[in-house]
């Protein structure tokens, strides 16, 4: 979230769309609700079902699953062409101005320029900005002499749809990465044809509510509705209301969920959302610790902090900086603090924390021992490797391995084929029990030789630690009551398997060891290592004493850090997560804080637990100040300039350099280069394209309406195993989606009698009038047939969600809850075994965030 | 029972004084329910189910979120889901609380003949008292809203307290402390009915909803659970919500008329009896003939 779940107390309006926060967050959802009473604020439900979200709106729209590009590109477009969007916002604290270089093509074909359709991947040479000076009102292309040519070559190579073949007799080397201009052409009146705004203009002109209505199967009068509500809040160009966007992984989980999401954030940009009060664009995350798994690098190709995994082109630490820290691309009279050239600081702080004094500066701080990613490790590749036999085996906490991920089949086939298995759970699951799923014969069970070991882990309750929610709050919580029985910690078991690692290595030597062997281990207990240290860790303390040159404040060797303001990149600070800095400081743990107090009324509670960055509520807040500083709503005050103090002050800590004179124009968004916010994405940023385009689910039931010959996203990729099978629409017409239940959580509560009371059995939500077609009613078993399975559930028909028209065609959509599976209290002992949801959908992922394609995926309806 | 026996004001099947007759308590409790803004999360459901002590029972999907069709001997809390299509096509999920509604008037006060099983207490509270309760089930024919249900083991019938435990302590009822999105609310009659009057007033006029209204039905006196509903005009959507709610015809009948004529009846057996005796004097034991007895 840029804002936090209190912060929509303060909207206008909200766009809910890809997430069901009424079911899958009730707690939170509290917030909109009080929107609604207190401010009048209006509800927007987009999504494939009506959901009980829906039931709390003020108007429901019901989208095809996968089409939610389509929705909101159309929305820029009606926008834009109604004078919804905050001008002002737009030219100062976007890239709206910016001269996109010569040679850039639009995906009118479905492809950008520099496409490679050998390799399936991008050139982003054109994908930047011209470099050069103000060409406000000038229309002719600003051209320097170094980048005419490179615009030329690849504006040839764009018109035929392929990156540019290397000139004859030169070798094909690898090109040196583009890098972003430092001194960017702009065109402060917007006019400009290569200027941001008007190729985002250019590039959703295309979006007619005609358009629209083909894809998503919304009839154009109610996506009339929906857009005129939405842009009701920036009607004329006036600036005081607020409308929020909130979305959870109905938009991640598409083969273009990034896109989606920053579709979202550029309408929040255009319409001058971001950074204000009541505005943003807020992901609510799952589990009450997801941000903080994201945090703590989730993902394979992130370190702790969103730093950059190194590659093996990273041969040394230098490159690897080089390569990882941006420079500054803006406007020459404009200011950008790109607060990522810090990235050593954090890096080497990090590499402190990892390596202890084994990381000198002479050794480049241990750079060497931390691996370089070759290659896709994400989920799907995860699975395709252990079927492939090239994963060997599996440790699984935390998480039921089988059940979360697409195409279970596969996934059960692989686990085959593993030498072992570690399951770390409270109960025992499909994961741990994967070889009892549904078909596998007992004959069969014999013959698989997978060696699983099951250790009983601490539930939530049982252990303390920090959790980080949505709106990045840093919590500590304690335990309530210990472990039962055997039931171990999980830092416990992980402590254990490390210690005997190591133990092994310092006997038996082997290839490298060094990175085991200095692994920091600084525990009180080095066997049951107390989160309170792992947490003084991640915020990070002195190695050397530290003065301020500014205000002459010392840190002594040994104490802990105020903030990542104090980072150093000499090796004399330690800091295993720079987002965390802060968080446990020598004033005490700030994440254990309970203080109620809100002076500002506006639900900021400064002193309750503490919030990345520097305990920042609402980020780029400096946007919510038009560009003197002074607020756009003069009743929702964040922060303004005070002329006398020469500050900046307010009710959240300024996300801006403090002293900085709104007379110096230093851009709200410090974290990217340009200081601005990015409707265009330039090199670097996305695989896929800088503007978002509308791509098909990889099954769906019609071909890309805007361009037939590329209806899927061109970077996607499939597997070959044959399990990864894709159903055909003529056979496979009905679009399905999966989804939570708010009496369910996940796979755990099964186990618990209460809420298999509420929710009793596995369903499959139709539409009345595909029911009436296979003359099923309510409550008739059916099976659900994907290429890939079966799944079987009771029918639960109803009228919440109805058949489309889809450029003419009639097409279904229907939902199923992925909650039950083949152990739990009503499923134990063979009993109720049920068919795992996932067992439908396709192992094809975001290019960017490797997320599967649950949402959106083609099956059949028989009944059983 | 946990109020003073004082604050009772309604006992059934009692014939003589209430200890708590005339009392005019400053206030009286109330729960609003808001249905527009209730996303049926169930935390209601679970929360009454936890505070007061039952467990986990078999249920069966019945094409519906709704746990079970109606509340039960042991469910006393249970959301009902209705699916509803308005005439423009548009759909609505319509998700209503149902629970005792502490009528004013309690039609199961009423039906009720087992001494001091139903009280009534000053601050609106309709309460059963086990102990007394003989099991006859009028009670479940004299309510209006389908609540008390008889429990076959116990033989005895049960239903919402309104936390009655916990109201007398200072406490809110479980299901308010539990609801997420505040669409429950707990205080004051009076209080209630503004809050409630003021959220149907908006939803009149911002939300689009024309007959948005409150629930309060007159027909039993008004209720001490009053429903914000969209249509309050259709109050039968809401998972059958009566229009107009009254204590059953039959009821009224017995407990009224009826029963004065039974009276009447019995006094005049009773009369009858009296005359027949001054008339004919006592029954005396006819001899047995000596033929008839057995051989000695």
């Amino acid at each position: 979230m840029t804002n936090g779940w209190i912060d929509i107390k303060n909207t206008d309006m909200m766009l809910i769309m890809g997430g069901n926060p009424a079911e899958n967050h009730p707690c939170g959802f509290k917030w909109a609700m009080e929107a609604k009473r207190n401010r009048n604020a209006k509800l927007i439900s987009v999504d494939p079902r009506f959901t009980r979200t829906s039931a709390t709106a003020d108007l429901f729209v019901q989208i095809r699953a996968g089409t939610d590009i389509a929705f909101l590109g159309g929305l820029i477009r009606y926008a834009i062409e109604n004078n919804r969007y905050a001008k002002e916002y737009l030219v100062n604290y976007t890239n709206a101005a910016f001269i996109v270089k010569e040679g850039f093509k639009l995906p009118e074909d479905g492809l950008y320029s520099g496409f490679n359709s050998g390799s399936g991947t991008y050139d982003k040479t054109t994908w930047n900005y011209q470099e050069g000076g103000d060409f406000s009102g000038k229309t002719d292309a600003p051209a320097t002499p170094t980048h005419a040519a490179a615009a030329a070559a690849s504006s040839a190579g764009a018109a035929s749809g392929h990156a540019p073949e290397p000139a004859p007799g030169k070798p094909a080397g690898p090109a040196p990465p583009p890098v972003l201009p430092p001194n960017v052409a702009y065109d402060l009146t917007l006019q400009h044809p290569r200027c941001v705004f008007q190729l985002m203009k250019q590039q959703y002109s295309r979006y007619t509510p005609e358009a629209v209505e083909r894809i998503t199967g919304i009839p154009k009068e109610q996506y009339l509705k929906a857009i005129e509500l939405f842009t009701s809040v920036r009607k004329d160009g006036d600036m005081k209301k607020v409308a929020t966007i909130i979305y959870a992984v109905g938009w991640t989980q598409h083969t273009f969920g990034t896109q989606i999401i920053r579709t979202a954030a550029m309408i929040q940009l255009l319409l001058g959302n971001v950074g204000r009060a009541g505005g943003g664009v807020n992901a609510l995350r799952g589990h009450s610790n997801i941000q903080g798994a994201t945090d703590m690098a989730g993902l394979y190709d992130s370190l702790p902090g969103y730093l950059k995994a190194p590659v093996p082109d990273d041969v040394d630490l230098p490159t690897y900086l080089k390569r990882v820290t941006p420079t500054a691309s803006k406007p020459t009279p404009w200011d950008s603090m790109n607060y990522y050239q810090n990235t050593p600081k954090f890096f080497v702080s990090l590499l402190k924390s990892m390596y202890g004094d084994a990381a000198t500066k002479e050794n480049g701080f241990a750079f060497e021992y931390l691996p370089k990613i070759d290659r896709d490790y994400s989920w799907t590749h995860i699975w395709e490797d252990m079927y492939n036999g090239k994963v060997k085996g599996m440790m699984a906490f935390g998480m039921n391995g089988v059940m979360i991920g697409p195409d279970t089949t596969k996934n059960i086939n692989a686990l085959k084929k593993a030498d072992w298995l570690v399951v770390g759970e409270i109960y025992p699951d499909e994961t741990s029990e994967f070889w009892r799923a549904p078909g596998i014969s007992t004959d069969e069970q014999k013959k698989i030789n997978t060696t699983v070991y099951r250790l009983p882990c601490a539930g939530f309750a049982e252990k303390d630690g920090s959790m980080t929610n949505s709106a990045r709050w840093v919590t500590w919580k304690y335990a309530a009551v210990p472990p039962p029985g055997q039931a171990r910690l999980d830092q416990d078991i992980i402590a254990q398997i490390f210690l005997r690692v190591r133990d092994l290595y310092k006997k038996d030597g082997g290839q490298f060891p060094d990175p085991i062997l200095n692994l920091s281990w600084a525990y009180a207990d080095a066997a049951h290592p107390p989160l309170t240290q792992v947490a003084m860790e991640l915020n990070g303390r002195a190695l050397a004493e530290l003065t301020d040159p500014v205000t002459k404040q010392v840190i002594k060797a040994g104490q802990q850090l105020p903030g990542f303001a104090w980072l150093k990149d000499d090796g004399t600070t330690m800091c295993g997560n720079w987002i965390y800095s802060g968080m446990w400081t020598e004033a005490g743990s700030q994440i254990q804080r309970r203080g109620t107090e809100d002076p500002s009324g506006m639900g900021v509670f400064p002193n309750w637990a503490w919030s990345w960055p520097a305990n920042r509520r609402v980020l780029y807040n400096r946007a919510s100040c038009n560009p003197a500083g002074k607020p756009w709503d003069p009743d929702r005050k964040q922060i303004w300039w005070n002329e006398a103090a020469g500050k900046w002050v307010g009710n959240d800590v300024p996300d801006f350099k403090p002293d900085s004179n709104p007379k110096d124009h230093l851009g709200p968004f410090i974290m990217n280069p340009e200081g601005v916010g990015r409707l265009f994405a330039p090199i670097g940023v996305l695989a896929d394209g800088p503007f978002p385009e509308h791509y098909e689910p990889i099954e769906s039931p019609t071909k890309n309406l805007l361009h037939p010959d590329q209806s899927n996203n061109p970077l996607v990729k499939k597997f070959k195993s044959p399990y990864d099978k894709f159903g055909d629409p003529a056979e496979y017409s009905i679009v399905c989606t999966t989804y939570r239940l708010t009496e369910q959580y996940h796979y755990w509560t099964k186990n618990n009698p209460m809420n298999v009371q509420l929710i009793p059995e596995p369903f499959v939500e139709i539409p009345v009038e595909l029911a009436d077609e296979k003359g099923i009613r309510g409550t008739d078993m059916i099976h659900v047939i994907s290429a890939r399975g079966t799944y079987t559930a009771k029918a639960f028909v109803t009228r919440r969600l109805k058949p489309m028209m889809i450029d003419g065609k009639k097409v279904y959509q229907i939902g199923l809850p992925i909650h039950q599976g083949f152990r739990g209290i009503d499923e134990d002992e063979g009993r109720n075994a049920r068919t795992p949801a996932n067992l439908l959908t396709p192992a094809v992922t975001d290019p960017n965030a490797h997320t599967p394609e649950s949402k959106g995926f083609l099956v059949k309806v028989e009944k059983a | 029972m946990s109020q003073a026996s004082t604050e009772i004001i309604k006992i059934s099947g009692h014939a003589g004084t209430v200890p708590g007759a005339g009392l005019n308590r400053e206030f009286q409790v109330c729960k609003l329910v808001d249905t527009t803004t209730c996303i049926g999360c169930k935390a209601c459901e679970v929360a009454c189910l936890e505070w007061n002590g039952y467990t986990f029972s078999q249920t069966t999907f019945a094409n519906s979120y709704q746990t079970m069709p109606e509340t039960a001997w042991n469910y006393w809390n249970l959301i009902k889901f209705n699916e509803h299509e308005r005439d423009d096509g548009s759909m609505m999920l319509l998700m209503r609380k149902d629970q005792c509604m502490h009528c004013e008037e309690p039609g199961c006060l009423e039906a009720c003949p087992a001494d001091g099983a139903i009280v009534q207490y000053a601050n609106g509270i309709v309460d059963f008292q086990e102990a007394h309760c003989i099991g006859c089930g009028y009670c479940v024919t004299g309510c209006p809203f389908n609540i008390p249900k008889f429990s076959p083991e116990a033989h005895k019938v049960f239903k919402c307290t309104l936390c009655n435990d916990r109201v007398s302590v200072g406490l809110e009822p479980a299901c308010i402390k539990a609801c997420p999105t505040g669409c429950l609310h707990f205080g004051t009659k009076s209080d209630m009915k503004d809050l409630a009057e003021s959220r149907a007033e908006q939803l009149r006029d911002v939300s689009g909803f024309a007959d948005a209204g409150v629930y309060d039905p007159a027909g039993v006196g008004g209720t001490h659970v009053i429903y914000v509903l969209h249509d309050a005009k259709n109050p039968e959507l809401y998972g059958g919500l009566p229009k107009d709610p009254h204590i059953p015809y039959s009821v009224w009948l017995w407990k009224k008329p009826l029963k004065w004529l039974g009276n009447l009846a019995m006094i005049g057996g009773i009369v009858g009896l009296a005359l027949h005796y001054l008339r004919v004097g006592p029954k005396r034991e006819e001899p047995i003939p000596p033929e008839d007895r057995g051989p000695s």
